[in-house]
């Protein structure tokens, strides 16, 4: 890991929605190549700084930089798996049809998929286990498999860092093992991947690097130096033991 | 008039060929952007936008004093976008869910509407009369210079539609991801209400405001039922809304004195109707009689089970049983005995019932299959 690179740095970020703040005044530092939770309680804004790095909120204050340079010059290094609940499944669509979606942002405007983007959704369907799913309309896949299909779909994308916004949420043991290996491999290949994260049993066996947040940062960096009861009971405001494997 | 003479008329006579065509071309319109509004979830929008649409109509009249029907839709146009970018204001500047803040442009743009159009009626000026027609709409007022500028808006609609095709169907699907992708998710958002509000405005005069958000959703909730791909939606929404344009018109001209509108409207809600009870894949029907074929599956396999794990025990699977020992089970009733007959898993002689190596391999593969 190459502590010099850094991919992704907030600053200043600030989020409110009327008065209230949400995001209080982020700044955030993510090296390259690093496996990264973002864990804290309900409400903590864990989606909202996602989106609003992502440009789906705008801030009231503050800047992102991607690789140095403002994320509007980079969204082609950047992909993102929104919330599972956050579309409806019920769209007529298939499987494939939902990853070449994917492709779609290096198309541009007007220009359609051809044999080319076809394929690589298809090797993208193949690397989540739902190639047999690809003709299957979206609403007949299990909780699992659509986590999958979106998982596939910010694949395609080739890019070099990822955003999640709780990928594990309802979905089966087999899934999860089934992610968090792709994940490992994008980090091992030297992307760098960013994960709302919900379980903290499951932090230090996942994850390598770690932000706790409840509307302020209340600390960033490796799981082995900072993952302990003293930063989790400052971010979920009760006493917290778990069992770190350390 | 007999419906059979209106079909052997309608390429003749020049009245009822250019309704014909101008309630099909109106009916295709409307399903093709229908379908967007109702998979975007504002089917209500095309409600408001309508309604919304009348005071401008009244206020056209006001400031030029003709009647001219493009001068008056022209008005409906600017008033209905005035009123769906209020609708998009309140709900992104205020806290107020889209419900209200539909129902509040509705009931408000309406309210005005109606106040323009009885000050209008008091005035002395014998020009007034007939404006009321927009609100229920009078397809016979509709002259072939109308049909030409739908044919035109439909055309444009069209290659819009396929120019943009990609983008409008991730737009529907995932507004945030789109963002994420680098389209500017607002210009998409805007061109596609465009469309609708411009559908709207030119069904006004032949639909008219009250009953117009029916012509945009009906064909589109009847074409859903039928397929799982967006393209095939939004054709079949066109072809069911020029169906029951032609229908609609047909069945009001020969039937004296019915209004246009309504009957459209009506056709269309039968569309609907049927679509909900025998589309295979959605429809009440099919889905009710795969219920009941599940259920009579499911207590054969049942059956099948308790035989199999009874037979096992015996060195000899096609060993005899009573069918007495069935009785008990409660999966069990004769006619389930009689269609494992019938699939040659299970013999019978006299009161005893044996299992066949068929309907041994069947029972071990039972939950084995995915």
């Amino acid at each position: 890991m190459s502590k010099e690179k850094i991919a992704i740095r907030v600053d200043d970020l600030t989020v409110a929605y009327n008065y209230k703040p949400v995001l209080w005044d982020i700044d955030l530092e993510v090296p390259e190549g690093v496996l990264m939770a973002i864990v804290g309680p309900n409400g903590a804004g864990k989606s909202t700084l996602i989106k609003s790095i992502l440009g789906i909120i705008d801030p009231i204050a503050g800047s992102v930089a991607i690789y140095g340079k403002p994320y509007e010059k980079q969204r082609k290094l950047v992909a993102y798996v929104p919330q599972k609940g956050s579309v409806d499944w019920d769209f007529p669509t298939t499987a494939l049809d939902v990853v070449m979606m994917g492709t779609y942002g290096m198309l541009g405007w007007i220009k359609r998929p051809g044999t080319k983007e076809k394929k690589a959704s298809l090797e993208a369907l193949e690397k989540v286990g739902m190639l047999p799913f690809k003709n299957r309309q979206i609403s007949q896949l299990s909780g699992g498999q659509q986590q999958r299909v979106f998982l596939a779909r910010a694949l395609v994308q080739d890019a070099s860092i990822y955003f999640m916004d709780e990928p594990f949420q309802g979905v089966d043991a087999t899934t999860e093992i089934a992610i968090i290996n792709i994940l490992k491999e994008l980090r091992k290949a030297g992307k760098t991947v960013v994960v709302v994260h919900h379980d903290l049993q499951t932090v230090p066996e996942y994850f390598d690097w770690v932000t706790f947040l409840n509307v302020k940062k209340i600390a960033t960096g490796p799981v082995r130096d900072i993952f302990n009861d003293d930063n989790l009971t400052k971010t979920y405001g009760i006493n917290y033991k778990v069992a770190v494997n350390k | 008039m007999e419906l059979s003479d209106y079909f052997s008329q309608v390429f003749s006579d020049y009245t009822l060929r250019t309704i014909t065509l101008g309630t099909a071309i109106l009916g295709a319109i409307c399903g093709m952007l229908g379908s967007f509004a109702v998979l975007r979830k504002q089917s209500l929008l095309g409600d408001a936008i309508s309604h919304a649409a009348l005071p401008g109509i009244a206020i056209a009249f006001l400031i030029t004093g003709t009647k001219d029907t493009n001068v008056l839709l022209l008005g409906a146009l600017v008033s209905g976008l005035i009123g769906t970018f209020w609708i998009r204001g309140m709900i992104t500047k205020t806290h107020l869910k889209s419900d209200t803040a539909l129902g509040l442009v509705l009931s408000l743009f309406f309210g005005f509407g109606m106040l323009l159009l009885t000050y209008i009626q008091k005035q002395p000026n014998a020009n007034q009369a007939g404006l009321d027609k927009y609100l229920f709409g009078q397809a016979a007022t509709l002259v072939e210079s109308d049909v030409w500028l739908m044919a035109i808006v439909t055309s444009v609609c069209l290659v819009v539609l396929l120019l943009f095709w990609k983008e409008f169907k991730i737009l529907l699907f995932d507004a945030d991801y789109t963002k994420t992708l680098g389209f500017n998710t607002r210009f998409i958002d805007v061109l596609i209400t465009f469309f609708i509000v411009l559908a709207i405005v030119l069904g006004l005069q032949t639909v008219g405001v009250v009953l117009m958000s029916a012509m945009l959703l009906a064909p589109a909730a009847a074409a859903r039922q039928w397929t799982n791909k967006l393209s095939v939606m939004i054709v079949l929404a066109a072809i069911f809304g020029a169906f029951s344009g032609v229908f609609g018109t047909a069945i009001s001209a020969s039937q004296n004195n019915l209004s246009t509108g309504p009957v459209i409207v009506l056709v269309a809600g039968v569309f609907v109707l049927f679509s909900f009870v025998f589309s295979p894949g959605r429809g009440i029907l099919f889905k009710q009689l795969r219920v009941y074929q599940n259920r009579r599956d499911l207590k054969l396999q049942k059956t099948l089970q308790f035989m199999f794990d009874i037979a096992r025990t015996h060195e000899d699977i096609s060993h005899p049983h009573a069918i007495r020992i069935l009785n008990n089970f409660q999966g069990y009733t004769k006619a389930t005995l009689q269609e494992l007959i019938e699939k040659d898993w299970v013999s019978v002689s006299g009161q005893n019932w044996s299992m066949t190596e068929k309907g041994y391999d069947a029972a071990q593969n039972l939950y084995n299959k995915n």
